[in-house]
């Protein structure tokens, strides 16, 4: 049971992952793994009306129940003292801001709205408790479509909000844009719903709060992407406790997708409650509350144009999208459908005119907010669909007219229409690699053919594009966000020349604590068992941002070589110190310094780290000690494309689509661990996939989420999917110092758009040439017949 | 109130006073400390909580604990004896997990699949698996996984 041996782990390395064995053994501690002396447990009480007015609250009997410690309402904070307040981190113009506080206070807006809290001395008690809590609601009339939820006379979730509407925005020239079309040979249009998607990372969320109220100070264990950015929220809007008397840890975390960035209520409570009791406080939440709290992804209504000249070249493109926001605006939700959505309009290709428009709307629904891609599916979606019925419309074949509009290999820095400036990229080469390993001018004739005997085989292409490593701080700032976007990192190496990295990121999954120690390998020379990394604790690091929006390779690693950079120049002077030589006249290779043609008078790294910790002989003006802190602030975004293929087979009688093989290649710059960003393709098409064929949150009329559970939920299981082929075309980013990209959300970016035009393409003798996600059999049989 | 049961549990015995609707996941969890054991759910769908009860995977949100007395129960921290199980080293060896939540419960699965069917096809290994789910590795590498455990145990 030993670690990898010496020598291994290198940047570029399949190495096996050194989170695992802890993983595999169940030796792992997650939050709800937790127990500390005295712990109590927490449950919340929540609305099971979409929208109601709250008359009153009687809990006397939850409150004689044996065990129950107390229940509090949202009177109860409010006579705290503590500002109570759930805040959105991303500011857009003449938004409307509804108060968000801890719990309901007098109306309800979503089923799973909290109501009240139950505090007991175990967790079956507190869940108990819940029963006897009796509520006195007037239920109202709710709405969960966000275009039905703008109409005149729909219910208001905020009345300060009319028609729902919580901001109108929008990007590009529309006067140009209009201009193309009145030009436009042929013109591409969809009507498409985006489908509302629940995340389920397999861990629910949990917090676990520690209030010692003779320091005042907070410990609390939580399900988080991000610590620091959940410390600061918390002590600013939540509960009004100092900054650095919050400390914010994240155990091990089951996956996160998005959802354990927001801050959500629940934590705050727990920590509240444990302010109020005296003791730890654990809350877990139940499968059910996932579904009922976890913010949700997607959720557009959507109408999409493409105009072409007659050549099939893009001419303009106009998009008009109704993006739900739901009953409240969570953390940084109203980024998702705008900046993250309508600045990735341009796709791969080379557009003259764009013009999105956006309303984000209130609905009685969980809030909606960054699920994995967050925004870049949507907008890969609309347009990968519009330029295949670009295709359609103008009988060029879809990836001929991809090519033809492809934006230049020799065209880059290309700037677009809609703000980004896409740093490198080659999209032919990426495509026609896919071509090829799918076998695409064979599968034609064979597509043919199975026609002939009524078997309805499909392709679909999806060159994708994504922003992501968010992101340059002052272009994020100037857009609305309330947070800066640079990334921490400190190589501390230790006296015997062993080193602990410390990151800002917070890994949930993405085998952090071994790519990283792969990158401070690479760069110090020193064997990659001797180097470990530490993440996910406010207390321990410098301030960081957190892991989301595929940022940690960019700029969590990007922290760490610019710091690891430091350390190495500070060795140098010290070696050259100690050699007596100029440090100009010093070669570093494999953690050694030497004198150029002399490598046998070496000072290694761990030699030179001994002597800056003694500090009895270092050169003037260097102060001892050896480790380098460093906040790295990308230049630009990063951009990561790649080429997805899926074939499907649509069955003529049940309309049962079989995804039959998956093709992948994907361009994310210089990879560190293959394996590991295989891996994460992987999953990232899976639940791409998921979006196309299987998953939805459906509300009735009345926003009540009848999809509530795992049983109505289809999280894909293993024999709804095939095994993918994966492939890569490798395009450094030039302005980071590792020419990385992200690779954490490419998979659920390109997959929904190549699945669904595979289904469109198989149905195309059927004169199909659109059917919302999931595709089920149902809606394809009857598009069929 | 409570009800004796005495179960073996990785090995060594175990005696408790139980209430009646206390779930043996939450025994594992709460009274002896193996957290390893996972909850993922509350409808017995995420298989999370997957255990061997006399050499049978089964979900332990689903099973009181006093339906456990006089059984013997594996869970993941019983697994290795020594060395990791074949099945934990494979899914070390063919990056079967990620965030490692739905592992302890999918490893114990998988092993229940070999013990039934040790030579599946992929097919076959997709479908014994379909009351486990996995959000991030979309099971390719832990279909891979199963496959190289069957031939290390076959070998």
């Amino acid at each position: 049971m030993a670690g990898e041996s010496n020598g291994a782990g290198v940047f570029g390395s399949s190495i096996r992952r050194r989170e695992d064995p802890e993983l595999i053994t169940g030796q792992a501690k997650y939050t709800d793994d937790l127990q500390l002396s005295g712990m109590v447990y927490c449950t919340v009480l929540r609305s099971d009306y979409a929208h109601a007015k709250i008359n009153g609250i009687d809990a006397s009997e939850a409150e004689a129940l044996d065990g129950v410690i107390a229940v509090y309402t949202a009177k109860d904070i409010e006579a705290s003292g503590v500002p109570g307040g759930i805040p959105v981190g991303w500011l857009l113009p003449d938004m409307k801001i509804p108060e968000h506080y801890m719990l309901a206070k007098d109306t309800t807006r979503y089923v799973g709205d909290g109501v009240a809290i139950v505090v007991a001395e175990d967790q079956y008690t507190a869940h108990d408790a819940l029963d006897l809590i009796y509520v006195d609601y007037d239920p109202r009339d709710g709405v969960a479509d966000p275009k039905k939820a703008t109409e005149d006379g729909a219910p208001l979730v905020h009345d300060e909000a009319p028609n729902n509407i919580a901001f109108d925005w929008e990007i590009g020239d529309k006067g140009q844009t209009d201009a193309a079309f009145a030009n436009a040979a042929h013109v591409a249009s969809l009507d498409i719903v985006n489908n509302r998607l629940i995340p389920n990372a397999m861990e629910p969320r949990a917090a676990l709060a520690d209030y010692n109220s003779i320091t005042g100070e907070l410990t609390l264990y939580m399900t988080t992407q991000n610590p620091h950015i959940h410390r600061l929220l918390i002590s600013l809007a939540s509960l009004g406790l100092p900054e650095h008397k919050i400390r914010v840890i994240a155990p091990e975390v089951g996956g996160g997708f998005g959802s354990k960035i927001h801050h959500y209520a629940d934590e705050a409570i727990a920590a509240w409650a444990s302010m109020q009791v005296g003791r730890p406080v654990k809350w877990t939440a139940t499968r059910t509350e996932t579904y009922l709290t976890d913010a949700h992804g997607r959720d557009h209504v959507t109408h999409g144009e493409l105009a072409m000249d007659a050549d099939g070249r893009f001419i303009g493109l106009r998009v008009d999208t109704y993006a739900a926001m739901g009953a409240y605006l969570s953390t940084f939700a109203p980024a998702v459908p705008t900046y993250l959505y309508g600045t990735l309009m341009s796709g791969e290709y080379d557009l003259p005119a764009i013009h999105c428009h956006v309303y984000g709307v209130f609905t009685h629904t969980v809030p909606v907010d960054a699920y994995r891609g967050a925004g870049r599916p949507e907008a890969t979606f609309i347009v990968e669909r519009l330029v295949d019925e670009a295709a359609r419309v103008s009988g060029i074949d879809p990836a001929e007219i991809r090519r033809r509009n492809f934006v230049s290999p020799d065209a880059f820095p290309y700037q677009t229409q809609v703000a980004l400036e896409y740093d490198s990229g080659n999209y032919e080469g990426a495509l026609d690699k896919a071509l090829e390993a799918i076998g695409y001018d064979d599968f034609r004739k064979e597509q043919a053919a199975a026609r002939e005997e009524g078997k309805y085989l499909g392709i679909g292409l999806s060159t994708y594009i994504e922003a992501c490593g968010l992101a340059p701080s002052a272009v994020v700032g100037s857009l609305g966000a309330q947070a800066g976007q640079w990334e921490s990192a400190v190589v501390r190496v230790h006296a015997t020349g062993k080193v602990t990295v410390y990151s800002g990121c917070s890994g949930h999954g993405q085998g952090h604590e071994t790519t990283f120690a792969q990158i401070v390998a690479s760069a110090l020379g020193v064997p990659y068992d001797d180097i470990d990394v530490i993440e996910g604790d406010s207390g321990v690091m410098p301030h960081g941002w957190g892991t989301y929006g595929s940022r940690s390779a960019a700029t969590g690693g990007s922290a760490i070589a610019s710091a690891a950079e430091k350390v190495v120049d500070k060795a140098r002077t010290i070696a050259a110190h100690l050699l007596e030589a100029a440090e100009e006249d010093l070669e570093f290779e494999d953690g050694n310094f030497f004198v150029k043609g002399s490598p046998d008078q070496a000072q290694s790294l761990p030699d030179v780290a001994l002597q800056a910790y003694l500090a009895h002989n270092l050169p003037k003006g260097i102060e001892p000690a050896l480790e380098a802190t460093s906040f790295y602030d990308p230049a630009n975004f990063v951009f990561p494309f790649g080429t997805h293929i899926a074939v499907v087979e649509v069955c003529a009688s049940t309309g049962q689509v079989d995804l039959k093989r998956y093709l992948a290649v994907d361009d994310v710059g210089n990879v560190i661990n293959p394996m590991i960003v295989d891996g994460q393709v992987h999953g990232g098409i899976a639940q791409g996939v998921g979006q196309s064929l299987y998953e939805t949150a459906v509300y009735d009329d009345g926003a009540n989420l009848l999809s509530g559970t795992m049983l109505d939920y289809a999280v894909p299981k293993a024999h709804f999917l095939p095994s993918f082929e994966t492939d890569r075309t490798v395009t450094p980013c030039p302005h980071n110092p590792l020419g990385v990209k992200g690779v954490g959300e490419a998979g659920t970016i390109a997959s929904p758009a190549a699945v669904v035009n595979a289904v469109v393409d198989a149905l195309s003798p059927f004169g199909v040439n659109h059917i919302d996600m999931p595709v089920t059999s149902e809606k394809v049989w009857n598009a069929m017949n | 109130m409570g009800i004796s049961i005495e179960l073996e549990v990785n090995g060594a015995s175990v005696s408790k006073e139980v209430e009646p609707r206390l779930l043996l996941a939450h025994l594992l969890r709460e009274e002896l400390g193996l957290t390893g054991t996972k909850i993922g759910c509350d409808t017995s769908q995420c298989g999370s909580c997957t255990i061997l009860l006399d050499g049978q995977a089964v979900k332990s949100c689903t099973v009181l604990a006093v339906q456990a007395d006089g059984s013997e129960v594996t869970t993941i921290e019983g697994l290795a004896n020594g060395e990791y199980h074949p099945m934990q080293q494979a899914f070390w060896d063919n990056h079967g997990l990620q965030c490692g939540f739905c592992t302890p419960g999918m490893i114990i699965s998988c092993v229940d699949l070999l013990n039934s069917n040790p030579q599946p096809s992929e097919d076959e290994i997709r479908h014994g698996l379909e009351g486990n789910l996995c959000r991030c590795t979309g099971y390719h590498n832990i279909v891979r996984a199963v496959q190289a455990a069957a031939e290390t145990m076959n070998g």
